[in-house]
């Protein structure tokens, strides 16, 4: 009983998941590389996202430096994993201390999480007292310091040049997607651990939370080491994908990509930032094909993209702020609460009252359920209300 | 060093300063008022640059003319941004505005990308703005002196509409307590706009004399000013007109001084150096030099 327990109230993980899972399946069986080489790299942005929402959507600081840790994780990683005569090889100039090392990939890319881990646990304390504009204006510039880190030392990335790997493309769909996959559940129970708590309280009034003796302080910073972690693993992901990586790669347009998804999704629940990663993916996907259409036409359409993006962001900031999810999280309950209201069409006006961030974890009135009943109530409630 | 040195470096931060201090000022007016940080102001000054170069190079315009378009279309960028994209937001969370300020900006660099080239182009400047003048025994062009001149300019003409007409008075008490000034009657909506219009006038000026340094016009060219423009007003102090040019002035003394003393392995640093003074003033000196009326909340 305590599985199925644990299962309606974590429901939003098996849900994910197997959404997820089942899309890498059908990727795996359909067996067309150009699908395959797109799935790939989303699963890894998903993972970039997940970590990204795990601490900005929890603490409510828009944490711009969270790309520069997917850099580090990925340029850590990419050093790690690389044998030192390519390493000697590609980058003559790089410190014998790090060319020496050579490592496997999973190795590597632990040891990736781990130095992002490390960096920000070292710079963030001091940053994590500051909110509002000031924590944003600390935040952008902590990004902008580790982007001319990484793009001007020489001895380490190969300064502004492309860092090439060589070798073979280490990250394949099942690893990508597994990695994914585990970030959504490590990003789910951050969100419903205690920090994750405490870190909402500190984002929803930050003053009272540390009126009721939470260490706003201390919770942001270890949220942020957690985030920092989930970052470099996804870069870790990233660059033994993409095979060559420069800096550029981890500098505002990156932070455009997945803050678009986090906000058109909604910021505040993993759910939302699982569906904005995938409705925007499709979107880019579509419009990408689209741009390449027209330039074939000799209209060079490069940036429309952005463009649409950009405007989507704002209108979805103007007519729904909390994004898609509106800080929900997708359950059992809530499927079946969608299930009744297509089935039944009836008009519920009443059960948008509260604030956001009260409803993830409030079953709506209307579906009320023992908490061990082990079955879902989508049959009686769509049979009682049609 | 030399005394040649010595006077060089003052000119040289002199005019350096008062660009920079001009960039900051026209962050600071919307930051005051409205506690934005506006990540478009970048593309404010990119878009007026363009105009510099389309009217510059496509047609016969005298200079003066093509000048003022350029300023005049930093100010209406500005206020249309305002209307179309900041006004939704009023009274709503700080981060959605931060969003869209930087969605914006993305938005601007993407079509003038995909309208006129992503390519960097070089606008026409009359020749007396690159002409060389010796003034105690330096050789400096003479754009160096004609930007402290529409600094000096600029500042006093800012500073008599601050202090003098009601206007003024008016966006000093918004940015003091905004919700207090709207009890005493002051129309948000104009103080807002005319904050975002002198934003984007004082961006067209900063275009024409940035791209007289640089020479040439790019879709990313904002982000650049940008960053000079945060660095410069954290220094100097987020909530006060008078931080905002001591902070453009101080960021200039210490890019000069860096510049002189780091060893060239360093130099491509500067920035992260930059970054990380201004880190150290957020977190130990968050109110900058000049302390404003308003001081920043936080935690810890």
């Amino acid at each position: 009983m305590s599985i199925l327990t644990w299962l309606k109230k974590y429901s939003t993980i098996p849900i994910l998941c197997c959404l997820l899972l089942a899309g890498a399946g059908f990727v795996w069986w359909f067996n067309d590389t150009l699908l395959e080489d797109i799935f790939t790299i989303s699963c890894v942005t998903l993972t970039m996202v997940m970590g990204f929402q795990m601490f900005m959507g929890n603490s409510g600081i828009l944490s711009w430096s969270y790309v520069g840790f997917v850099g580090i994780g990925a340029f850590t990683s990419a050093i790690c994993s690389m044998s030192p005569q390519v390493k000697r090889m590609q980058i003559p100039v790089m410190y014998d201390v790090l060319a020496q090392i050579s490592m496997p990939f999973w190795l590597a890319l632990l040891v990736g999480a781990l130095v992002a881990a490390l960096i920000a646990a070292i710079v963030a304390w001091p940053l994590m007292r500051l909110s509002d504009a000031v924590g944003i204006i600390t935040q952008f510039a902590l990004l902008i310091v580790i982007y001319v880190i990484l793009l001007q030392w020489q001895q380490v990335t190969n300064g502004p040049r492309t860092f090439t790997l060589g070798g073979v493309k280490s990250t394949t769909l099942w690893i990508a997607a597994l990695v994914a996959t585990a970030a959504i559940v490590v990003a789910y129970l951050f969100k419903e651990s205690s920090l994750g708590l405490r870190l909402r309280a500190s984002r929803d009034d930050r003053f009272a939370a540390s009126a009721s003796g939470i260490n706003v302080v201390a919770v942001r910073y270890f949220s942020y080491i957690a985030s920092a972690a989930v970052g470099g693993l996804a870069g870790g992901l990233w660059s033994h994908y993409m095979l060559s990586i420069t800096a550029k790669s981890f500098y505002l347009i990156e932070v455009f990509t997945i803050l678009t998804m986090l906000v058109i999704g909604g910021t505040m629940s993993v759910s939302g930032a699982f569906f904005g990663w995938l409705g925007v993916t499709v979107a880019r996907q579509g419009l990408r094909q689209g741009e390449l259409a027209l330039t074939q036409q000799g209209f060079d359409a490069y940036g429309i993209t952005e463009i649409v993006l950009g405007i989507l962001m704002i209108l979805f900031l103007v007519w729904r702020p909390t994004g898609v999810s509106k800080g929900r999280e997708l359950t059992f309950d809530t499927i079946a609460d969608l299930a009744t209201r297509i089935t039944s069409r009836s008009t519920r006006s009443n059960d948008k009252k509260g604030k956001p961030w009260s409803r993830s974890k409030q079953p709506k009135p209307s579906t009320p359920s023992p908490p061990t009943s082990p079955q879902p109530p989508v049959s009686s409630k769509a049979s009682s209300s049609t | 060093m030399t005394l040649g040195v010595i006077v060089e470096f003052i000119i040289n931060t002199l005019s350096l300063g008062s660009l920079y201090a001009l960039i900051s000022l026209g962050l600071v007016f919307v930051f005051g008022i409205m506690q934005l940080v506006n990540f478009a102001y970048g593309e404010y000054i990119m878009v007026s640059a363009y105009v510099l170069y389309g009217l510059g190079v496509f047609t016969d315009l005298p200079w003066p003319l093509v000048f003022l378009a350029a300023v005049l279309t930093g100010a209406i960028i500005g206020f249309v941004s305002e209307v179309v994209a900041f006004r939704p937001f009023r009274g709503r969370s700080l981060d959605a505005l931060l969003v869209t300020s930087f969605a914006l900006s993305v938005i601007l660099q993407d079509t003038v990308q995909l309208s006129i080239s992503p390519r960097s182009k070089a606008p026409p400047f009359p020749d007396f703005f690159n002409q060389n003048v010796t003034l105690f025994g330096i050789v400096t062009p003479l754009r160096s002196y004609l930007m402290i001149g529409t600094t000096v300019l600029l500042l006093v003409g800012l500073s008599l509409l601050m202090r003098g007409t009601v206007l003024g008075i008016a966006m000093r008490g918004a940015s003091e307590n905004f919700t207090t000034a709207r009890l005493m009657g002051v129309p948000a909506n104009l103080v807002i706009s005319t904050a975002f219009v002198i934003s984007g006038l004082l961006a067209g000026i900063v275009a024409i004399f940035w791209t007289a340094r640089s020479g040439a016009v790019e879709p990313l060219m904002g982000s650049a000013p940008l960053l000079v423009g945060f660095i410069a007003v954290v220094i100097g102090g987020m909530h006060s007109l008078v931080g905002a040019v001591v902070g453009g002035f101080a960021y200039a003394a210490v890019a000069n001084v860096l510049s002189l003393t780091l060893p060239t392995s360093l130099l491509s640093f500067r920035d992260a150096f930059m970054f990380v003074i201004v880190i150290m003033f957020l977190v130990l000196r968050p109110e900058g030099l000049i302390r404003g009326s308003y001081a920043e909340e936080r935690v810890g």
